[in-house]
């Protein structure tokens, strides 16, 4: 249990990071970097299998922009 | 199994002379016609092993293997109100091997003999208003394999903030599902009917439903740094347990697992993605996840993709995760006959898994192998293991086209 309560004081910390980081405004032009095809704000799709077995073979799911049902996982 | 392949070999041909014989799409500017925007073809293989499956109480092989193939077509259109139109088109076939499932008859063979395939189709369509920052869209989805059937549907919107730094985005989903209930075999009070021209068993069923209404909003913060939180309220009910996991009681005898008929779940989760100097990214991710079964779940992730130069990086990648074990797990053999709700499924026990592994990314800018309409190519590979010894690894592929 002590490294969940280390992962919620990591996530209470990035959290805290953001909302305190004063937001500047960015011009569509300065967003080459924000638009580069890994900065994107979700799962890859190379991802999909991924995010589709830990699904299936974790109690915990959603979140994530993925599916939270259908299709069995009954192995 | 054969002719899976052939239709994958067939699929894939088809694709690329398709893409041979299309012309370069030079002038997306408002384009009122139907026209392409990209195509994936994505696809894995998973292996796993371990000595835990539920189908036999919490003891036995979990030996299983998934071939995975996924094709996604996107198009595009400007209507006359210069309203982008998007319209995704999915199929996904998955073929999988399960000994675990061999085993609903425990005097079957106990190699990895059993087998079925997985067909998923879907349909999504978006209109976006650039002018005003908004999205609006649906889809509907389905999905079949031996003992299961799946319908979706899914609406969605999206709305930027006035300075576009900002982007709050909910979506509802459905899916109406039929378990059919094949349970293990000297157990078995369902008698299956004969059906069909193959002369398939026909199970009779039970409903399973599930309702997700997800929630995120995204926020630039500067030139190098975004972030996204997310929130879901899921609800489930119907049939939650699967008919052919068995429990074996502490007086040894066995029984079918059961679960409630309805759940929960809350999972809330942040991204953050930092793009640090010129060749290095930081994609960080964290879940917290609760449910009324007693589950209590930590997820964290951090892939760092190194570019090595424009066209060309490498991603290492590993994902912590934690969970507490629903309040009806027992071990085998340790649930008590009183019990009124029992699994001794081992992926809702107490457990932490580690995942770790790295990917490649190629772009190059005339096209991967010089195929101009071929923009990237992608492998992935990563190794999966729980506290308690399932292990597994899994390989991915996506070829985009543009």
């Amino acid at each position: 249990m002590n490294k969940a309560k280390t992962l919620k004081q990591i996530g209470t910390v990035v959290v805290a990071a953001a909302i305190s980081s004063s937001c500047t405004s960015v011009k569509e032009y300065q967003k080459n970097k924000l638009n580069d095809g890994e900065m994107v704000l979700a799962n890859r799709k190379i991802e999909k299998t991924e995010t589709s077995f830990q699904t299936y073979r974790e109690g915990a799911s959603g979140a994530n922009g993925g599916k939270s049902g259908g299709g069995c996982g009954c192995n | 199994m054969k002719k899976l392949s052939l239709v994958m070999i067939g699929l894939y041909v088809g694709l690329f002379a398709g893409f041979a014989q299309s012309k370069a799409d030079s002038s997306k500017y408002k384009n009122h016609k139907l026209s392409f925007e990209e195509a994936n073809i994505v696809s894995s293989y998973y292996s796993q092993d371990g000595n835990n499956s539920a189908v036999t109480g919490g003891i036995g092989t979990e030996k299983l293997t998934d071939l995975s193939n996924s094709f996604e077509l996107k198009l595009y259109k400007y209507d006359k109100r210069y309203r982008k139109n998007s319209f995704n088109f999915e199929l996904g076939i998955d073929h999988y091997t399960s000994a675990s499932s061999d085993m609903i008859d425990l005097k079957a063979n106990s190699s990895a003999s059993y087998n079925d395939t997985r067909i998923y189709p879907s349909i999504n369509w978006t209109r976006e208003n650039e002018k005003k920052g908004t999205t609006i869209g649906t889809g509907l989805s389905y999905s079949h394999e031996f003992d299961y059937v799946s319908y979706g549907g899914n609406i969605n919107f999206a709305a930027k903030t006035k300075n576009r730094s900002g982007e709050f985005s909910a979506k509802f989903q459905t899916f109406f599902d039929q378990v059919s209930l094949v349970q293990p075999l000297e157990i078995r009070t369902l008698i299956p009917t004969t059906s069909g021209r193959e002369g398939r068993s026909k199970y009779p069923t039970s409903p399973r439903n599930t309702f997700d209404l997800a929630m995120s909003y995204s926020q630039i913060i500067n030139q190098h740094f975004q972030i996204m939180l997310l929130g879901d309220i899921i609800a489930q009910n119907g049939y939650l347990g699967l008919p052919f996991h068995r429990v074996y009681l502490t007086t040894g005898k066995v029984v079918q697992e059961n679960l409630p008929n309805t759940r929960v779940k809350i999972p809330l989760g942040i991204r953050a993605n930092y793009f640090l100097g010129d060749n290095l990214i930081l994609r960080g991710y964290y879940r917290f996840y609760t449910d009324d079964w007693g589950i209590t779940a930590h997820t964290a992730s951090l892939e760092t993709p190194i570019k090595i130069n424009s066209f060309f990086s490498v991603s290492p990648f590993y994902r912590y995760y934690t969970q507490t074990a629903t309040k009806y797990f027992a071990p085998y053999q340790q649930t008590v006959p009183t019990a009124q709700y029992y699994t001794s499924n081992y992926d809702l026990s107490n457990f932490n898994s580690n995942f770790y592994g790295a990917g490649i990314r190629l772009t190059p800018p005339k096209g991967v192998f010089g195929i101009q309409h071929f923009e990237m190519l992608e492998i992935r590979y990563g190794h999966y293991s729980k506290s308690y010894g399932m292990q597994s690894d899994i390989i991915s592929m996506n070829l985009k086209f543009k």
